[in-house]
């Protein structure tokens, strides 16, 4: 063999095993969903296959028991209002920055971008007393509120967009007489359209998937979404492999079809997303 | 009725004027202003009426937290009481003395070191995946999927993974190598297991950076050192290396500061037990736990202080990065 071929094969050997790594703990909790309480106990390993391979009893005791029901419709509340604010709010603030001069604009500015630079994690102690003091505790506006008020990526992203809308248009449009709300609704908004699919695949993954802001702010059983209510399994369920490992597949499917239904967008999503 | 600023014509037709920064922008944009038409009231109201969520939003969920917090640091307020006395900089000596609550720190150290493996792995998995490779979208997904897994599902995962029996264990026994290792069961090994679960869910996204960025070097580059003779290795150091400076700045600031602030694994999987409670972890406990908001907000502030300070100095040694790749 040549060194180039070596090479190669180095390099595939190399992808196999990412994958098996990747696949592996994913794949071995997708089997031991479809075991019974008997086959996860019985010693025989993880990796052997179920016996019933149709066997979707774990999956029914966890969407009933675990509350998925409740959890997914918290989340889907939660997920469109929030993201929905997003939109608006982002490219509302990229309309008024790129397209006015007024008094403090560079102050405004500087406010955004410093508020960049300032991780969520860490105000969260003092963020509590203030949603607390509002009234927001324990209800869906909660996260909400923390969701829609803090994205500064997304406002960087619309800017982005907004900036390369030629100016002329507005200028046409004021000619026939439109104000600047009209401008916004009927000439930028959409225009925006590849930016708002970029925040909305972004932004809906990470709310989606987020546990810290509804575990702190929305201990109520009812109110749990899907983080929550499946961290909750952890105690009722600590022994029941099965159980558990069909409520993290019930979690991880919907995110599966999404990906693979969208993957071109997400990935142009998530590259722009997290570099600015 | 407001009047757009009109844009110098360089602006206008220039790519670089797109990806200006906003401050950049803004100060390029300070010009005079065209005549007012209607009632000038209107005309200054305007861009403020778009502002006013925004900005009320922006000021009640970071910028007040951010004052508040800073103020609860020097009290022994415990989150609830009307009453709190001002205790100067006691937490803040609490913090750095108290060898239980600076403990943290060296948890870190473990995300820390599996940030730098997840970096190289990721750079070379991006490089030979932007070169032709069979099935390589499939790889691509396959890579990047983890990150878009919700977290607790990703805990439960590798609990199972690392349980006494499960799929380590297994996979091991397959090798001929019957362990029974309480992965989670001593603090050195939890906190590498632990680590390696981080490597497994955020490589994917440092990966899908850098693939963006190779991608966005200029692809007569490649052919030009193609013709050159020069090896994939010499690719590697001359062209796509310095092509993606930026981002790999980026990341290595992200990681630091993701490292400090490790949270959703360590705290589904053990929930601090076994020495492997995070900076994170621990000011969630004091002030939701114990009640101890003042000596949180120390806490919080201290770790607030050090991400700023890792991206200040990472702003000073590579000044001008310019990291949008849109």
């Amino acid at each position: 063999m040549t060194r180039r071929a070596v090479a190669r094969a180095l390099v595939y050997l190399s992808l196999i095993g990412a994958t098996l790594v990747v696949l592996l703990p994913l794949g071995v909790v997708l089997l031991t969903s479809l075991k019974t309480e008997r086959e996860t106990a019985d010693g025989s390993g993880a990796l052997t296959l179920p016996r019933h391979p149709f066997n979707f009893h774990n999956y029914v005791t966890a969407f009933r028991d675990g509350g998925m029901l409740t959890a997914f419709g918290n989340t889907a509340v939660i997920l469109v209002v929030s993201v929905g604010g997003t939109v608006l709010i982002g490219s509302m603030t990229a309309y008024a920055i790129d397209r006015f001069t007024f008094r403090f604009r560079r102050l405004v500015v500087a406010l955004f971008l410093v508020a960049a630079l300032v991780p969520g994690v860490t105000t969260q102690v003092a963020t509590f007393q203030i949603v607390h003091s509002l009234g927001m505790f324990d209800t869906r506006w909660a996260p909400i509120a923390l969701y829609t008020g803090t994205d500064i990526v997304s406002i960087y992203i619309f800017l982005q967009f907004v900036r390369s809308i030629p100016l002329s248009l507005d200028e046409a449009a004021r000619l026939d007489g439109a104000n600047a709300f009209t401008i916004y609704r009927k000439i930028i908004f959409p225009l925006l359209k590849p930016a708002i699919a970029t925040v909305v695949i972004v932004k809906g993954i990470a709310v989606y998937n987020d546990f810290y802001i509804p575990f702190l702010y929305m201990p109520s059983q009812d109110l749990g979404v899907i983080s929550t209510s499946l961290f909750r399994f952890k105690g009722p369920y600590s022994a029941h492999w099965e159980t558990i490992s069909a409520g993290a597949v019930l979690v991880i499917l919907p995110t599966l079809i999404v990906f693979l239904a969208l993957q071109k967008y997400i990935y142009n999503g998530f590259m722009r997303g997290a570099t600015r | 009725m407001a009047h757009a600023h009109p844009r110098t014509p360089g602006q206008e037709a220039g790519n670089a004027a797109v990806r200006e920064r906003a401050v950049q922008h803004a100060s390029r944009r300070a010009g005079p202003e065209p005549a007012p038409r209607r009632t000038r009231a209107w005309r200054l109201l305007t861009p403020w009426l778009f502002l006013l969520a925004p900005l009320a939003l922006l000021i009640t969920f970071t910028y007040a937290p951010i004052a508040n917090m800073v103020a609860y640091s020097f009290t022994d307020w415990d989150g609830v009481s009307p009453e709190l006395h001002y205790t100067g900089a006691e937490n803040y000596a609490e913090i750095f003395t108290r060898e239980d609550l600076f403990q943290v720190f060296w948890v870190s150290g473990y995300y820390l070191a599996a940030s730098v493996i997840q970096i190289v792995a990721a750079l070379y998995f991006a490089t030979i995946l932007s070169f032709s490779v069979r099935f390589r979208n499939f790889f691509k997904g396959v890579l990047f999927f983890p990150s878009l897994v919700n977290g607790v599902a990703i805990g439960f995962v590798f609990l199972y993974f690392f349980q006494d029996g499960g799929t380590l264990d297994t996979v091991l026994g397959l090798f001929g190598h019957h362990t029974d290792h309480a992965w989670l069961g001593t603090p050195v090994s939890a906190n590498v297991s632990l680590a390696g679960v981080s490597v497994w869910r955020y490589l994917g996204m440092n990966f899908v950076l850098f693939l963006g960025a190779i991608q966005s070097v200029p692809a007569e580059l490649y052919e030009a050192a193609e013709l050159d003779g020069a090896a994939r290795w010499h690719q590697f150091r001359h062209i796509i290396l310095p092509g993606i400076r930026p981002v790999l700045t980026l990341t290595v600031i992200l990681s630091v500061s993701g490292s400090l602030s490790a949270f959703e694994i360590p705290y589904i999987m053990t929930g601090g037990a076994t020495g492997t409670e995070t900076f994170v972890i621990q000011t969630v406990k004091l002030a939701f736990q114990f009640n101890k908001t003042g000596l949180a907000s120390a806490a919080a502030v201290v770790l607030l202080l050090i991400i700023l300070l890792v991206t200040w100095v990472q702003r000073r040694l590579v000044p001008d990065d310019r990291v949008d790749l849109v």
